[in-house]
């Protein structure tokens, strides 16, 4: 019966130095299993006196009961601890990348179409398509183009025969547009168009967005604000100038182009804007009486205004690019510079 | 249209610097193009006098000269030049002159003997492009001793002014000068043209045949000139800073009549001419060789001027050779015209000529000048090469010569164009600056146009001169107002961004590539397909339209295969042009291709090459957005641009609408492509067409899955076979998924395993396995009835 404390004090030492579920276990076994030590004691109270036996039986119980709380306290840590080595093994290195396909892209002329097609469908414009070989009518003559005249000679054109031809403009479809629908109209028409023209600035096909508005009322004043909360827009610049220059084309009249202080230099002058400080960026202008007629609209009636304006310019602007025929080349490189 | 700063200044000067002036001529919408300094920067050059001229002692080719620069003592120096002679007058570079490219002029010794400057040509000095022959000799009254640059007035510049096809009347100096005092409100002073008095009756006929192409011809001899006189240096300098070569004095002073008037004109040699000039259509068969020396077959389209032996000249277009001035010429037949602009208009080009004058009768010219152009330039003529006018011969057709009427302005039209009311003073004062000359009546004005302005005669065209003068910066800026209307949305139908997009997060990188193509690579890859030609290609490379994305794609994918890229995937959209003119098709299409690793090269993944699945996958999700992937078909068939066995044409609902394959290894080794590669086209209204889903109530009963394996002939497609199993399988069917496809050892040779995963479940009440083992016989009964197919055991 003596030796109780020092059994104890034994069982304490070794619970502490049991560094896993499995010797722990065993620990448990040897003092409290069924044949343990510990339970070996109570087997042996039998051989006591009547007398001693309940305080002997109560002091072993009390012992067992400490030795218990003690391995349940000791299994705890044990788990925990397993548990921290299991999570360290499983550590991974978070800064590889993930997997998985990467995003491919837009080209750069779609993306910017998109972004003049939005922001001209945030105000009320639809967008309209037509084909891209088109017919003299549309493309010159309903224009206020007719044959001979000089306006020719500012677009070379591809011409497949006498009178069919590769579009040099979007604008046969605001033709094709005022022919199938009643005022008010407003459009947006973006698209390829051709001109028989390769060198450093210029490439054979190109991509445009003509714009129309036709109703009621419509005004060259509104012309002028509709074109500068565009560009004001696009370039995402409040304060960039824009100015108006009395210009030419058969289908307008008041006709202007549209010159922006030079985005890249801001107006002091550099090589992109020809030291002028200012860039060309669109043409625009009233719709001419004659195309109206031509396209079965009463001009006193109704009056409007159409705008064009090159896609790729307004891209090479807007990202920096630098050489227009970077655009056609399909070039992977030059590609995902815009995903 | 180029011309010299002092020049114009002549004619109007506003208190404007150079840029400031150029500005205003911009704004006025004549585009500047340019400003350049008519010289090239250098000082310190003075006029000088050849005063002595021995041969250099120890050079052949070198004189040792006296000369005069004004200085008081002569100064030696050394030249080159063979041309140089005792008594010329010569711009003189003294010693610390600099010229042109920072040539600083030194004392040197040139093979011992002291030189003290240098005697200048003109490219020296930067007036003459490319290398002067010899040095610039002056005219004799040239003041020794004055600065070169101040003599000439070199401080000047060239601007140049694009001019759009409408301003006609610009392509002159009187032109623009009116232009620049009507946007600065500064004077213009024309410059008199005095009537010249005819020395004697000496005329030559002139009849007019084409009344409609040329209603108004002037003709006048000058008899016993000396054409080999030199045009004088001031003259010479207008041209030459207008652009414009220095000929012989005829031609010179026809030019310069041009430049100043606006007026083209023509010089004919007088004793070459038989008969009388006749302007008349040519006769078809009819020859002319022009002055350019070009031989031109002429038709009764073309309007010519003509005597007795037949056409002399295009008119208005250009001379000809055998009856232009030369040095030999005595006496003179100089024409004014006006040629009606459409009697002129492509003429030029038909015959791949663009010239001045066709440049200016095309536009139009002013009709009233001829007569004041006729006599400017007899003066200017007659104080050259001498001669004595005879009296001016005019044939006149006021039937046909252009008639402006008046053109009404209504206020309220004015006002409502332009969204803001000008003032009656300010357009007054447009219009009188103009030349137009105004009546008011009520609330319209009556404007009267003057003859030059072929571009006026309606309503809108007063209003923009009044807006262009006025300033269309100054002009408000207001927001159009419209009613808001919601506009018609289309729900089943997928817009092309989201196709796009959806490419994009599918690795897929757009590409723009040209509408025409190479016709070899088309006909490798669409052999037989017809579609439209150019007649007139940059480069037989782009000759022909695309009757497929497919050869623009490729052509990128080789330009990306060529730079080291080893995994390509790209899209493109647009119309493909297919069948002859008469019966084309323009139809919008969307196609892509694929070649190189599955994966992008990476930590965890492995390197294998894409396959015709990798893209299947790519093009079912595609369809899948329209909702209706059900509709479609991938049917075994051949393409010639695609592996027979790896190709399928695209159905939907039975219509073929596209294609999807390996390209043919026959091609890609025409074309130096050595990986796989995968391609599809399809119609993009296929792909777009989709529907609007329509919900199903949830079932609450279990659903039933049974797994079946069958083994047919490897030719089966799994598809067919998927199809008649689900007609067999009854409408509780749900769900079916194909889990194995298995060929290889336990499967007999010849014959594969396919794995099929079946799900009922009934909306209202549980199945029993009665019933489930029937749906499964009937099955499996279908299935070896069409297909041939057993279960695995
Ligand atoms: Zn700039």
């Amino acid at each position: 019966m003596d030796h109780l404390p020092a059994l104890v004090n034994e069982a304490r030492a070794a619970i502490a130095a049991a560094e896993d579920a499995q010797s722990l276990d065993q620990v448990r076994v040897r003092f409290l299993g069924k044949k343990g030590e510990i339970t070996a004691l109570l087997k042996g109270l039998g051989r006591l006196s009547a007398e001693e036996r309940p305080a002997a039986g109560e002091r072993i119980n009390e012992a067992k009961q400490a030795l218990q709380k003690e391995l349940d306290h000791r299994k705890q840590v044990i788990d925990e601890l397993a548990l921290q080595a299991q999570l360290e093994a499983e550590r991974i290195d978070v800064t590889l990348p993930g997997r998985g396909e990467a995003n491919g892209g837009l080209h750069p002329v779609t993306r910017t179409l998109e972004r003049i097609e939005s922001l001209f469908q945030h105000i009320g414009f639809e967008v309209a398509v037509g084909p891209e070989i088109e017919d003299d009518f549309h493309n010159f003559e309903a224009l206020n183009i007719p044959a001979h005249h000089p306006a020719r000679g500012m677009a070379d054109t591809f011409y497949f025969d006498a009178t069919r031809l590769l579009r040099t403009h979007t604008s046969p479809v605001q033709v094709r547009t005022m022919q199938s629908q009643e005022p008010p109209i407003r459009i947006v028409c973006p698209g390829r168009v051709y001109r028989s023209d390769s060198d450093l600035t210029h490439t054979p096909m190109f991509h445009q967005v003509e714009g129309l508005l036709v109703d009621e009322g419509v005004s060259f004043a509104d012309l002028k604000g509709t074109i500068a909360d565009f560009l004001h827009a696009f370039f995402e610049r409040d304060d960039l100038e824009v100015r108006f220059r009395p210009s030419y084309f058969p289908f307008t009249e008041p006709s202007a182009e549209v010159d922006i202080q030079c985005v890249m230099c801001r107006g002091e002058g550099c090589r992109v804007c020809s030291q002028s400080g200012w860039l060309e960026v669109m043409g625009c202008g009233m719709v001419h009486p004659a195309v109206f007629r031509h396209s079965g609209v009463d001009p006193e009636r109704y009056t409007g205004f159409a705008f064009g304006m090159g896609v790729e310019r307004l891209a090479m602007l807007r990202y920096g690019v630098n050489d227009l025929r970077l655009f056609f080349d399909n070039d992977l490189r030059f590609l995902s510079q815009f995903n | 249209m180029k011309f010299s700063e002092a020049w114009l200044r002549e004619w109007v000067s506003p208190a404007l610097e150079t840029q400031a002036l150029a500005d205003a001529i911009t704004m006025a919408g004549l585009e500047v193009d340019a400003v350049e300094p008519v010289a090239a920067v250098f000082h310190g050059v003075v006029v000088a006098t050849v005063t002595a001229k021995s041969s250099h002692p120890d050079a052949d080719k070198l004189n040792v000269c006296q000369v005069d620069d004004g200085s008081g003592a002569p100064v030696q120096v050394v030249c080159g030049a063979p041309n140089v002679d005792v008594g010329q007058r010569v711009p003189f570079a003294r010693v610390g002159a600099v010229l042109p490219d920072d040539f600083k002029i030194k004392r040197a010794k040139l093979r011992g003997v002291e030189s003290c400057g240098m005697i200048c040509s003109a490219s020296e000095l930067g007036l003459e492009e490319g290398r002067s022959e010899g040095i610039y000799v002056l005219p004799s009254d040239a003041p020794t001793g004055q600065d070169f640059r101040a003599w000439l007035g070199l401080d000047d510049h060239t601007i140049e002014v694009d001019l759009t096809p409408n301003r006609g009347d610009c392509l002159s100096l009187r032109g623009i000068a009116r232009e620049v005092g009507s946007v600065t409100g500064a004077k213009v002073s024309e410059p008199t043209v005095s009537t010249v008095v005819a020395r004697n009756n000496a005329q030559f006929p002139v009849s007019v045949r084409d009344g409609e192409g040329c209603p108004r011809y002037l003709g006048r001899v000058i008899r016993d000139v000396d054409v080999t006189a030199k045009t004088p240096l001031w003259m010479r300098e207008r041209l030459r800073r207008s652009g414009i070569r220095s000929i012989d004095p005829a031609v010179d002073v026809t030019n310069y009549v041009m430049l100043e008037l606006g007026q083209p004109m023509h010089a004919f040699d007088l004793d070459s001419l038989e008969g009388g000039i006749e302007v008349r259509r040519a006769v078809a068969g009819e020859r002319l060789t022009l002055l350019d020396g070009q031989e031109v077959a002429l038709d009764d389209a073309t309007l010519v001027i003509a005597d007795r032996n037949g056409p002399l000249a295009i008119a208005g277009v250009m001379g000809g050779e055998s009856t232009g001035v030369t040095p030999r010429t005595r006496h003179l037949f100089l024409e004014a015209a006006f040629f009606s602009p459409l009697a002129v208009a492509g003429k030029a080009r038909d015959f791949g000529l663009h010239t001045d004058a066709s440049h200016r009768f095309e536009r139009g010219v002013d009709p009233d000048i001829t007569r004041t152009a006729m006599e400017r330039a007899t003066e200017l003529m007659c104080a050259i090469v001498g001669g004595a006018p005879g009296p001016i011969t005019e044939v006149r057709n006021p039937a046909t010569l252009p008639h402006r009427g008046s053109v009404e302005l209504r206020r309220d039209r004015l006002t409502s164009c332009l969204g803001v009311r000008l003032a009656d003073e300010e357009i007054q004062r447009i219009f009188r600056s103009l030349g137009m000359t105004s009546s008011v009546s009520g609330q319209t004005w009556h404007v009267q146009v003057p003859g030059w302005r072929f571009d006026v005669s309606i309503e809108e065209d007063l209003i923009e001169e009044l807006a262009r003068i006025h300033g269309y910066n100054r002009l408000p800026a207001t927001q159009p107002e419209a009613r808001l209307e919601l506009a018609a949305d289309d729900e089943a139908t997928q817009p092309l961004r989201r196709l796009r997009r959806h490419m994009v997060s599918r690795g897929y990188q757009e590409a723009v590539t040209y509408s025409f193509v190479s016709p070899e690579l088309q006909s490798l890859i669409v052999p037989g397909g017809v579609s439209p030609v150019l007649a007139n290609p940059i480069s037989s490379d782009m000759s022909v339209m695309r009757h497929s994305l497919l050869p623009g794609l490729i052509k990128a994918l080789t330009h990306n295969l060529n730079r080291q890229q080893q995994r390509v995937r790209l899209f493109e959209t647009g119309l493909v042009f297919q069948g002859p003119l008469e019966d084309l098709t323009q139809t919008p299409m969307f196609g892509g291709l694929i070649c190189g690793p599955r994966s992008a090269e990476g930590w965890s993944v492995s390197r294998e090459g894409v396959d015709f699945f990798d893209l299947k996958g790519d093009l079912e999700s595609l369809m899948t957005m329209s909702g209706c992937l059900e509709e479609w078909r991938f049917v075994s068939a051949s393409h010639p641009a695609l592996h027979p066995g790896r190709s399928a044409r695209l159905e939907r609902n039975g219509v073929p609408v596209g294609w999807l394959g390996a390209l043919h290894p026959h091609i890609r080794s025409q074309l130096d492509i050595k990986p796989d590669v995968y391609v599809f086209e399809v119609e993009q209204a296929a792909l777009t067409r989709g529907v609007i889903p329509k919900f199903k109530p949830l079932s609450r009963h279990p659903e039933v899955r049974r797994d079946l394996a069958f083994l047919v002939e490897e030719s089966v497609g799994v598809t067919p076979l998927v199809e008649a199993i689900r007609a067999q399988a009854g409408e509780w069917l749900t769900r079916w998924q194909l889990f194995d496809v298995y060929q290889g050892a336990g499967v007999e040779e010849g014959t594969k395993s396919i794995a099929l995963g079946l799900t009922w479940q009934h909306p209202s009440r549980t199945l029993n396995d009665e019933e489930i083992n029937q749906l499964i016989a009937d099955v499996v009964q279908a299935a070896q009835a069409r297909f041939g197919a057993r279960l695995r055991s």
